[in-house]
Formats: C-alpha cells, sequence, structure tokens
C-alpha cells in the first residue's frame, strides 16, 4: 500500500520534472515584469502601499488562475471553445444593455465584484478563431476568412461601441495573428491590408468626438499644450527627462508632482522611463520580447493546430499590449487606453493576462513529447 | 461546418507541412515583433539622448517655481540721524480662498468683527483674480490692537482667515516732511506696468512722491527667492534653495528735523513754502510746504472719502509748492537784475537814476510806477536795492533788452529746473523772447521788458528756484545743485557713505568785484534802513536779504497804493535772504500766497527759521559734512 503510493508519487514527481505544467523560463519571465511592476507602482503611486498590495492580490489571483488553468488539456479547452466564445458575447451584449462605469460602458456589476466582459474575450476570441481554423483546410481561403472576419468582427464591433478603442484593437489583434499564423497568403494579406486602408475614413466617420480628438492631438499635441496634447507633452517629457540612466528610483519629478497624468496606469511607462533611463527601457522591452518569443517557441512545439495558433495568437496579442502602451507615452501613436502589461495598476487586466499564460503553460505541458 | 470526408486523410498528410508553415509564419512574426520594438526602442532613444536637454530644462521649469521674498525697505533719515520713514511691524488680515465655502458671506461676517471698507474688499476682490486659490490675500492692513483682540476671540467662525505680521512704512513726522519724504503706496496697475517684474514680484508698496519716489532705486533692495518644487497647480511642496533678500539702502538726508518743524510752526498755517539751502554745496537743510498732509494716510490705501477732501481743498494741500509751486518773484529779482548791470558794463555801482514816482519808456505815454508817490529820488544800486527803488530797475531792464536780460537771469537758474533730487519740479517762467515767441507766437515789447526788470509780468518761479538763485549769489557766482540726500548707507555694518556731487559749475561772475555793491545793497536792506529793517536785530551774523512783493490781482483801480499800506492778502509776499552776509553758511526764502509785504509776512518767518539755525551753525561747521 504504502510501496504503491510511493511508487506513484514518484511517478508524479518524475512526470512534473521532466513535463510540468509550468514553463520555467516563461514563469521566471513573469516574475521578473510583474516585480518589476511593484516596484515601480510603489514610486508612481508615491510610495502607496496599500495600492501595491492591492496590485500584488491580483498577481497572487491571476497567479493562482494562471496555474490552474495550466492544469486544463488544450483539448478540453478546445471542446468548451464555442461555449465559452458564445458566452462572452452574450456578457459583451449584456454591457452594452445593462452596463455601468464612467464614461464608458465596461463593466458589469456581479455583486461581489465589478467584471469586465471584454477581458474575457481577449482569451475567448484567439480560442474562438483557432477552434475555427483548426478545421478547416489551411492557409485560408477567401471563404474561411469571410467567416473568421465575422468572429473577429462581432465582439470587437462591440467593444469599441463602448468605447473602448483599446481594448477592441486588442481583441482584434490577436484574431488577426491567429489568421497570419495559419499562414494565409501574402497577397492575400496585402489585398486586406489595401482595402482597410480605403475604409480608414469610414472609420473616422464612426468615431466618437473624444476618439477624433486623440486623434488630432497626436497629429500635433503642441497645438494645444494645455488642453489635449497635455498629456502626451508632459508624457514626452517625463521620459526625455529620463536620458541614458533615468533620475533614479522615486526621484521622478513629472509624475510625483502630478505633471503625469494616470500615472499609475495608461502611463506608468513614462514614470518608468523617467526613473530608470533608457537602458531601464531596453531591458524591459528585451524582457517583454523574450516573453513573446518564449510563447512563439511553445506555440511552434505545440502538439495540434489549434493549441498553436492559440499560442502564436496569445503571445503575439501580447506584443501588441507593450507597442500600443510605449508608442502611446512617446507620442509613437496616438493615445489609447492600453495598460503596459503586468505593470500598470489594474486588476482585470493582470488577470486576464495571466490566465492567457496559463492557456500558453496548458499548451506547453502538452505538447509533442518528441519534435518532429 | 464539418471537415469533409475525403479530406481526412489528406489533412493528416497535412500536418507535417502545416506545422512547417506555422513555424516560417511564427519566426516572420517574431523578427516583426522584434522590429516594431526597436522602432520603438530607437523612439525612445530619440526622447531620452537626442532631446533630452531640452526635455530636462522642462521638466525643470514644471518643477521649480521661484517665489520671491521682498526685501525691507532702506530707512530715512535727516542729517542728525532722526528716523524720517521707518518700517514698524503691523498686523494684517489675510485670507486663503480656498479654504472658504462662501466668501461673500465670510465678507458679510468678518466685516461684523472688523471693519472693511469697500476700499478694502474692492482691492481684495482685484488681488483674488490675480492668484492663485491657495495663496493667503491681504484684506485689511494696520488692524489696531482692539481689532486683533477681538478677531482672535471669533477666529473659529472664520476658517482661511488670519492675522499676518509684516512691517509698514510710518512716517512719525507725519505732515513736516509730507512732500519732501513723499510716502509708499500699494502698486497699482499702472506702477506694475512700468517696474521690473522680477524685482517687485514679492513687494506690495513703491514710492509715489519725494524721496521715497525718486530714491525708490536704492531704498527697494534687491529681493532674495526661494526655490519651490511646485507641482502642477504650482502649489509649493518644499523649499530646495533660500537666498535672503538684500535690505534696501538707508538715506540721510541734509535736512533738520528741528529747522524744518521751526518752519513749519513759523507760517502759521498760512500757505506757502520755505527752502533753506547751504550756498557751499547745495544741501537743503530745510524745504516746507504749507498745509501738509498726513502721509501714513497713504501708505495702506487712503480711503476714497479722505483722498477726495485733500484733492479738492481750496488751497492744495497735496501740491509740493516747493518745486512745483509757482510764484512771481517780484523784487526779489532785482539783486540779480543790479548784479547783471555791473557783469554787463551798463552800469557801475555809482551811477545813480532819478526817481520820480513814474518811469517813462521814451516815446511812449504809459508811465511805470514807482512804490512811493513822489519817487524815491536820485539813487545809486545800493539804494536802489535797499529802498526796492523800481525806476532804476527799469531802466536797467530797458538798457539790457529782453535778449541780456534773459541771457543772464538764466545764469541763475530761473525758468529751468534745479535738478533737485525730487521728481515733479516745475520749471517756472523766465520771460524772453523765444518764450513769449513758443508760448503766444507774439514778439516781446519794450514795456514786457521793463516789467520783467521789477520781476512782474510773465516771470513765474518756484521757490526751489528761487532759493538756488540767492544761494549762487551768497556763494559769490558759484551754482551748486540743490540735493536731498548727504549720504546712502548700504548694508548695516557699513558706514554711510558720503554721496558724490557733480563739481559746482564755474563761476557766473566774470569780475568778482561786482558782487560786493550788490551784496552791500541786500546787507541795507535789513540793516541800512531798508525795506525789511529790524530783522537782523540781535542776530549774531549779518543777514542780506531782500523784500519781494507781487500783485496777486490785477489792480482796477487808478489809486495809488503803496505796499506798506495794503490789506492783507493782497500780494504774493517773498522773502529772499543768506547769512553771514560775507560768508554764507545759510541761503533761503520764504513764500507766502497771501501777505501784506515781504517784509511784513515773509521776512520774519525767514528769521524764525534762522533763529534755529543759528543754535546748531556751530556745531555743524566743527561736524563737518559727515553726518
Amino acid at each position: 500500500m504504502t510501496r504503491n503510493l510511493l511508487l506513484r508519487l514518484e511517478l508524479w514527481a518524475l512526470r512534473a520534472l521532466r513535463r510540468p505544467y509550468y514553463d520555467l523560463p516563461l514563469l521566471g519571465a513573469l516574475l521578473v515584469l510583474a516585480t518589476t511592476g511593484l516596484v515601480t507602482l510603489y514610486s508612481a503611486s508615491d510610495l502607496d502601499r496599500h495600492l501595491v498590495l492591492n496590485q500584488a492580490a491580483r498577481f497572487l489571483l491571476g497567479g493562482v488562475l494562471m496555474l490552474a488553468i495550466a492544469r486544463i488539456p488544450p483539448q478540453v479547452l478546445r471542446n468548451w471553445t464555442p461555449w465559452l466564445y458564445v458566452a462572452s458575447l452574450m456578457l459583451l451584449i449584456a454591457v452594452a444593455v445593462l452596463g455601468q462605469g464612467r464614461g464608458a460602458n465596461r463593466w458589469l456589476n456581479l455583486g461581489i465584484m465589478r467584471f469586465q466582459p471584454s477581458e474575457l474575450v481577449k482569451l475567448t476570441l484567439p480560442m474562438m478563431v483557432a477552434w475555427y481554423l483548426h478545421a478547416r483546410d489551411l492557409p485560408p481561403k477567401w471563404l474561411t476568412l469571410g467567416a473568421v472576419a465575422l468572429l473577429i468582427g462581432a465582439p470587437a464591433l462591440l467593444i469599441a461601441k463602448q468605447p473602448d478603442l483599446g481594448t477592441a484593437l486588442l481583441v482584434a489583434a490577436s484574431g488577426v495573428f491567429a489568421v497570419f499564423l495559419a499562414g494565409l497568403a501574402w497577397w492575400r494579406i496585402a489585398i486586406v491590408l489595401g482595402a482597410a486602408a480605403g475604409a480608414a475614413p469610414l472609420a473616422w466617420h464612426f468615431m466618437h468626438e473624444y476618439q477624433r480628438n486623440r486623434l488630432r492631438m497626436f497629429l500635433d499635441p503642441e497645438a494645444d499644450p494645455l488642453g489635449n496634447g497635455w498629456h502626451i507633452i508632459q508624457s514626452e517629457i517625463a521620459v526625455g527627462s529620463g536620458g541614458w540612466l533615468g533620475k533614479g528610483w522615486h526621484h521622478g519629478t513629472q509624475s510625483r508632482l502630478e505633471f503625469l497624468p494616470e500615472h499609475t496606469t495608461d502611463f506608468v511607462f513614462a514614470v518608468f522611463s523617467e526613473e530608470w533611463g533608457l537602458l531601464g527601457v531596453i531591458a524591459l522591452l528585451l524582457l517583454y520580447l523574450f516573453i513573446v518569443g518564449r510563447g512563439l517557441m511553445i506555440a511552434a512545439n505545440a502538439r495540434d493546430t489549434y493549441s498553436r495558433l492559440l499560442a502564436g495568437a496569445i503571445s503575439m496579442a501580447f506584443f501588441v499590449y507593450v507597442m500600443v502602451n510605449g508608442g502611446m507615452i512617446t507620442g509613437l501613436l496616438p493615445v489609447v487606453g492600453v495598460p503596459l502589461p503586468l505593470i500598470s495598476y489594474g486588476g482585470t487586466s493582470a488577470v486576464s493576462l495571466l490566465a492567457g499564460f496559463g492557456v500558453l503553460m496548458s499548451i506547453h505541458a502538452h505538447r509533442r513529447l518528441l519534435p518532429r | 461546418m464539418n471537415p469533409g470526408f475525403g479530406s481526412r486523410l489528406a489533412q493528416i498528410k497535412d500536418a507535417h507541412s502545416e506545422a512547417a508553415r506555422f513555424r516560417t509564419r511564427a519566426i516572420i512574426g517574431f523578427l516583426l515583433i522584434a522590429a516594431c520594438l526597436s522602432v520603438l526602442g530607437l523612439r525612445f532613444a530619440y526622447l531620452q539622448i537626442n532631446r533630452h536637454q531640452e526635455f530636462s530644462a522642462r521638466s525643470d521649469q514644471n518643477r521649480i517655481s521661484i517665489r520671491r521674498v521682498a526685501p525691507t525697505r532702506g530707512l530715512i533719515y535727516d542729517r542728525n540721524g532722526v528716523l524720517l520713514a521707518d518700517n514698524v511691524a503691523a498686523f494684517r488680515l489675510e485670507v486663503v480662498p480656498e479654504q472658504v465655502k462662501d466668501m461673500a458671506r465670510l465678507l458679510g461676517e468678518l466685516g461684523g468683527v472688523i471693519a472693511l471698507s469697500d476700499d478694502d474688499i474692492e482691492h481684495f476682490n482685484s488681488l483674488r483674480r490675480s492668484k492663485h486659490a491657495f495663496e493667503s490675500i491681504p484684506l485689511r492692513f494696520k488692524l489696531s490692537e482692539d481689532e486683533i483682540a477681538r478677531f482672535s476671540t471669533e477666529r473659529w467662525r472664520f476658517p482661511g482667515v488670519d492675522i499676518v505680521p509684516y512691517l509698514t512704512r510710518s512716517y512719525p513726522h507725519g505732515e513736516e516732511f509730507a512732500h519732501l519724504v513723499g510716502y509708499v503706496g500699494r502698486i497699482d496697475e499702472a506702477d506694475a506696468e512700468k517696474l521690473d517684474a522680477a524685482r517687485y514680484a514679492g513687494t506690495t508698496h513703491i514710492g509715489k512722491t519725494g524721496i521715497e519716489r525718486s530714491y525708490e532705486n536704492d531704498l527697494h533692495g534687491e529681493p532674495g527667492y526661494d526655490l519651490v518644487e511646485v507641482n502642477v497647480d504650482k502649489r509649493p511642496l518644499r523649499v530646495i534653495e533660500r537666498v535672503p533678500p538684500t535690505p534696501g539702502k538707508n538715506l540721510y538726508l541734509s535736512v533738520d528735523v528741528r529747522m524744518q518743524r521751526a518752519a513749519m510752526d513759523a507760517f502759521e498755517g498760512r500757505a506757502g513754502a520755505a527752502v533753506a539751502l547751504d550756498p557751499r554745496n547745495g544741501e537743503v537743510l530745510a524745504m516746507v510746504c504749507v498745509p501738509s498732509f498726513d502721509p501714513n494716510l497713504f501708505v495702506n490705501g487712503i480711503g476714497k472719502v479722505d483722498y477726495a477732501t485733500l484733492l479738492n481743498a481750496p488751497d492744495r494741500p497735496l501740491l509740493n509748492r516747493a518745486i512745483a509751486g509757482g510764484y512771481t518773484p517780484g523784487s526779489t529779482v532785482k539783486p540779480y537784475v543790479a548784479l547783471g548791470g555791473l557783469e554787463l558794463g551798463l552800469r557801475r555801482p555809482s551811477d545813480t537814476v532819478l526817481s520820480t514816482g513814474e518811469f517813462f519808456i521814451p516815446g511812449q505815454a504809459r508811465g511805470y510806477r514807482d512804490d512811493k508817490r513822489g519817487g524815491h529820488g536820485r539813487v545809486d544800486l545800493v539804494q536802489a536795492i535797499a529802498q526796492s527803488v523800481n525806476t532804476y530797475f527799469y531802466s536797467l531792464a530797458l538798457d539790457m533788452g529782453i535778449d541780456r536780460f534773459s541771457g543772464w537771469m538764466a545764469k541763475f537758474g530761473f525758468g529751468k529746473p534745479t535738478g533737485i533730487d525730487l521728481i515733479g519740479e516745475s520749471a517756472g517762467v523766465l520771460p524772453s523772447r523765444e518764450w513769449k515767441r513758443g508760448r503766444m507766437n507774439q514778439a516781446f515789447y519794450p514795456g514786457e521788458t521793463v516789467i520783467a526788470g521789477i520781476g512782474q509780468g510773465y516771470w513765474v518761479i518756484t521757490p526751489i528756484q528761487l532759493a538756488q538763485a540767492v544761494s549762487i549769489l551768497a556763494a559769490r557766482g558759484v551754482r551748486h545743485r540743490p540735493h536731498l540726500v548727504r549720504a546712502i548707507q548700504d548694508g548695516l555694518n557699513v558706514p554711510p557713505a558720503p554721496v558724490a556731487l557733480p563739481p559746482a559749475d564755474s563761476n557766473i561772475l566774470h569780475n568778482v568785484e561786482n558782487w560786493g555793491p550788490v551784496q552791500q545793497g541786500m546787507v541795507a536792506v535789513v540793516n541800512g534802513g531798508g525795506t525789511a529793517s529790524g530783522l537782523g536785530k540781535e542776530f549774531p551774523y549779518v543777514i542780506a536779504g531782500k523784500t519781494g512783493t507781487a500783485e496777486r490781482f490785477s489792480r482796477t483801480d487808478e489809486e495809488w497804493t503803496s505796499i506798506s499800506t495794503a490789506p492783507i492778502e493782497r500780494h504774493e509776499v517773498l522773502f529772499e535772504a543768506f547769512t553771514p552776509a560775507d560768508d554764507a553758511r545759510i541761503a533761503l526764502i520764504v513764500a507766502l500766497e497771501a501777505g501784506r509785504s515781504g517784509a511784513h509776512d515773509a521776512a520774519p518767518i525767514v528769521r524764525k527759521i534762522l533763529d534755529i539755525w543759528v543754535k546748531d551753525d556751530d556745531v555743524r561747521n566743527v561736524a563737518g559734512p559727515s553726518p
């Protein structure tokens, strides 16, 4: 009996060692990133311990969720996918009807906690696209592409209407990446991009006035330095004054003296840049690149098409966060409310990001044991 | 939705190529991502390296604000170190608007505890508009002890209101120096436009008149500053660096409080002015204007009613008569005209003129009268001055002609400001061909030259001008520019440094011998049975002087009236004098706007001033010029 138990334990340990449910390099990188996030937040919030502990609690919750999801085999996820997708779409519609939030309807009040269905879509959409493509002939043809466009468009438009352009962009990007990874022919890509460019004026027409203003001030922030351009200018000042080595931790005057808006959330990267300088920024960007690269490696070694496309889409979408946020705070891209992953303060995005990494780890754990 | 039946095998076969295709796409995707992140990194590098200096500077600009700290204003002393303008501690009421919920109600309730005038509230509201809500704004200056006590017990009712100590300007001698020292007042919009904003950022008051104004630059001092770290609302968070202000310089004036007081008292309230100079160096020893006002009223904002009263009073107390009052000099010009006759070679001292009571320009019917019916008979220069014989000067002026006349009189400084260190001096009028052409576009008539010879007609002088003229005469032809500040003290532990004066002008006399007879004439005025005889009685030094009595109203009657019998207040009366007559140490004039005659009304005031002056004369001589 005891011997039997010991044998089983040994077997479990052996399997865990050889095929752990978590990917050590990825986990390590995420730990470094989360720690950096907490340290940066502590400074950006002017040593607000309460805020940092709050964020740490969310990391903990997200971490537990990540390890739990890592135990679910991809096949199970695949089977749930259509239901999850339909459920999240329903939630989005519910938000549109009875949601609440400041200025934008993004939240559903579930009594004990408020919940943002669009965060859920960040996972269920790439899952759905991967699920759909998994059963098709690849590379996808026009018909498949049209179906995928519907799958992506429905939730993306619902989110954009909330209005939350940033999340809509992230959601759409994850679906698009899945199609790209599925091997969509280059000439088809070219035609789609051309059509998108042609439709740009149409998008302008459907934009909210505040979104148009953001675009206008992105084009010329100095035109209205105390109005709409204020955020961009103050953010550039913060970044630029950092120099090579930065002003040092908790010595960033731009954020501490409240010149920088939203300095714990959307503009936390500016605080980081001001305090750690270009060297810090490069280190952080390399860390992000490493995470994306590791994610793509996991995808490449995945067992089936569904897992491959899902892991690849999640990894590449992760990059979009960094690019849009970094582009915004440096004035390279318009102001779009996208957090810097695992550094910006805010629970929902941290939890959903970590859940995504949970999926990656599950795919890693159930990879082909023998390559090729 | 379901894969086709036959494609199942193909799908398995494709699995390998599909995985390979994915691998290619993943690598391309990764490279694209790396490229994008590189662009982002380059953007960071561009901001953080290429434009680092620019953004660094802008970050500092954001962060650091300079808060000026006003310097303490320099003090003003008289020549003996008696304080004329002091800084005294006072208390004012300040309000932080940010901490007040309902300002109108607060002001209403506060008015029940401490009297608030409409002026106070108006000024407060105008300041509020230009300041941040968290800045403390003064509401009432100079609280009385009573008001402080009352407020202290009620303080709990007024959050955001506080009593703040400050230094306020005080003029302990009030009226006596109101025009000379002047006063400071709150900086108004007109001042603010002209000022160096950085230097006056923390300053609330500025010199408005008198020495306070003309020496504003010295008195003000240099502001210090606090480098303060501020947040986005400009709210100060902490002081990074503190540079203390440099106090303003202290001024030592040449005037003497006791002489000033004696002169003021001697006027007994009659409107006029007196100026006493030291002919050896141009120092102003006394300078009074009557009536006067209390300069302390102006320091913290004079009320509208008080101001209107002062402004509209018929005897114009705000006018600085000593430098801006216009008087007809009358006979006080005669010694200068006489000296001109000698200098120009038109008369010798012994030349005589017959005074018949009336003087006629050859070929004209109009008569120019002497003061004495029937005339003074035959008089020489000394007698002409002593008796103030008009005919002598009528004929002399006519002989000179207006051009030589005005050319000569200009050497005594008539017709132009003396350049005393005060602002607002008038030029007066010296009759001349150019002046008349410029003013009236008319030729100058001989009759006008004749009456110019006795100081009538177009003549207008200021008291300081006449004092300067008599001072030049007393100094035997040497002019020193009149000035009030004799020493400036820059810093507490530094002795006052005498003010360097421009070198005296070259002597206006070609032949100094000519001075003697004129001086004898002026001595005779006081001591030789002249128009002011008896004035020098029991005075240790010989006084030289000259009376002046000018028509205030045009004569409508043809009655022959003599000065000595004229009704009081008929004339503007003047007296000029210097003493000791041979080696003058004081030259002074008194001008009264209404009186019977110079001898009757102005001369006694001169004597009273001299009586005070002489008490300290020894001390002053021994002590020398340094304060």
